[in-house]
């Protein structure tokens, strides 16, 4: 009995095997990565095929890219994971509301990176913000930058493609998310609203949440390990799917027949990678080691950006959803917004570069 | 007899985290009449921002994710 009556005066864990823990891992993974190129070269070796062949290519392409974009995704998904447990929706929603246009748009983008997020609660935190009075415009960007820019995708462009690209694509993600609820803000559509969340937005008191836990650094880092299985869980078949086509790209496409269709010169590319984008839905990791072999193939990289976000930004099934609370005229509106956004990042791009 | 409703729109996590109430219920001995709320409308107005959200006796104790089973526990045995 001694036992029992012991264990229900719960002393705190102490947390030292936890960060031990996590810097042995972290350790281990410098290593693994340090020594990912000559391990890659020497498997790829071990294939009887040309190492400067088409094949060659591809194979090394193939034992080089899939373990360094998974290594690089176990890594920021984790640190990122421990970093989201100190934000929530619900005080998310407490800093932005009453928040003005404007500052408010900013700031909204800016949590949209760091709070957690999944596109299947995207109605509830819809009401649950617009309910407590964030405005519509500072709402909306806070939906388009959540799933646009986020951690998977920055990595793999970082892995893939280079730091350059990632970092545009986090400025360029952030910027249409702000400009788009600004817009959005500015052309007062709270009346197309389906009506019982106008109900709901104009009087009611927003819903109470959950009142907030305090967690130990060991509840974050199990937080962290909880969102590495859930990525992974999710993304590695699209992952190896997608560098399995890249490398078929990077080894069998011509060069100019790249550069012809999705070239700078062609200026139609940009409008047509949006609308090809809409319908086309996977996550980032999908779409971006086939974006890095269409890159290297001569693409241009406006073309490709464009290609990209509106494939993770605008997807029908995440239309469908928001339905439920937008009215169609105000869904229209959203894309319109979003994609022209889009459409003048990817103009932009083929511009400068 | 305690009513535990399982908020969320019916995806994955959701069928989880209905699966792990009904499995703590199961281990404590406590009688659940496990409720799955999927309609958008009452999962905002019960409170839950993210989905699986889960309240007992009416009282919001979780959203945002998989519970904890442990904590599960305690939030089922708690309001006894």
């Amino acid at each position: 009995m001694n036992v029992g009556a012991a264990r229900t005066i719960r002393r705190p864990r102490p947390e030292w095997p936890w960060h031990l823990g996590v810097a042995g891992a972290v350790l281990l993974w410098g290593l693994l990565y340090h020594l990912l190129g000559p391990l890659a070269e020497r498997l790829s070796g071990q294939v009887p095929v040309n190492r400067h062949s088409h094949a060659g290519e591809a194979l090394a392409f193939f034992f080089y890219d899939v373990p360094k974009v998974m290594l690089l995704l176990t890594l920021i998904v984790f640190a990122m994971g421990v970093v989201r447990s100190y934000f929530s929706p619900e005080k998310t929603r407490a800093l932005l509301s009453g928040k003005r246009e404007g500052a408010g748009n900013v700031l909204s983008a800016g949590l949209g990176i760091f709070t957690p997020f999944c596109s299947c609660s995207a109605v509830p935190l819809f009401i649950g913000f617009v309910s407590a009075g964030v405005p519509l415009g500072v709402t909306f960007s806070f939906l388009i930058a959540a799933p646009m820019v986020n951690e998977v995708a920055l990595v793999l462009l970082f892995g893939l493609v280079g730091w350059q690209v990632a970092l545009a694509y986090l400025a360029f993600g952030l910027g249409i998310a702000i400009l788009a609820g600004v817009v959005i803000g500015k052309l007062r559509l709270e009346g197309w609203l389906q009506d019982w969340v106008r109900e709901i937005h104009s009087g009611a008191a927003a819903p109470g949440g959950v009142a907030g836990k305090r967690l130990s650094m060991a509840d974050r880092y199990r937080h962290g390990i909880e969102a590495v299985r859930e990525i992974f869980g999710k993304v590695w078949l699209w992952i190896v799917l997608g560098i399995g086509l890249g490398a078929v790209i990077h080894g069998y496409v011509p060069e100019d027949l790249m550069v012809r269709i999705m070239g700078a010169d062609a200026w139609w590319s940009v409008p047509a990678a949006v609308i090809l984008g809409i319908p086309m839905y996977t996550n980032a990791a999908g779409v971006i080691p086939i974006v890095e072999a269409l890159l290297g193939k001569g693409a241009a990289l406006g073309t490709v950006l464009a290609f990209m976000m509106s494939v993770i930004a605008l997807s029908l099934p995440e239309m469908i959803i928001l339905r439920q609370v937008l009215t169609l005229r105000l869904i229209a509106v959203f894309i319109g917004v979003v994609a022209s956004g889009i459409l003048a990042v990817g103009f932009l791009f083929n511009v400068l570069f | 007899m305690k009513t535990v409703k399982v908020y969320g729109p019916g995806c994955k996590r959701c069928e989880t985290t209905a699966a792990m109430v009904r499995e703590a219920a199961a281990k404590l001995g406590i009688e659940v009449d496990v409720e799955k709320v999927t309609d958008p409308r009452s999962i905002a107005m019960a409170g839950v921002m993210s989905t699986p959200g889960v309240s007992v006796n009416g009282k919001l104790v979780h959203s945002g994710g998989l519970p904890d089973a442990g904590r599960l526990e305690g939030w089922l045995s708690e309001s006894s």
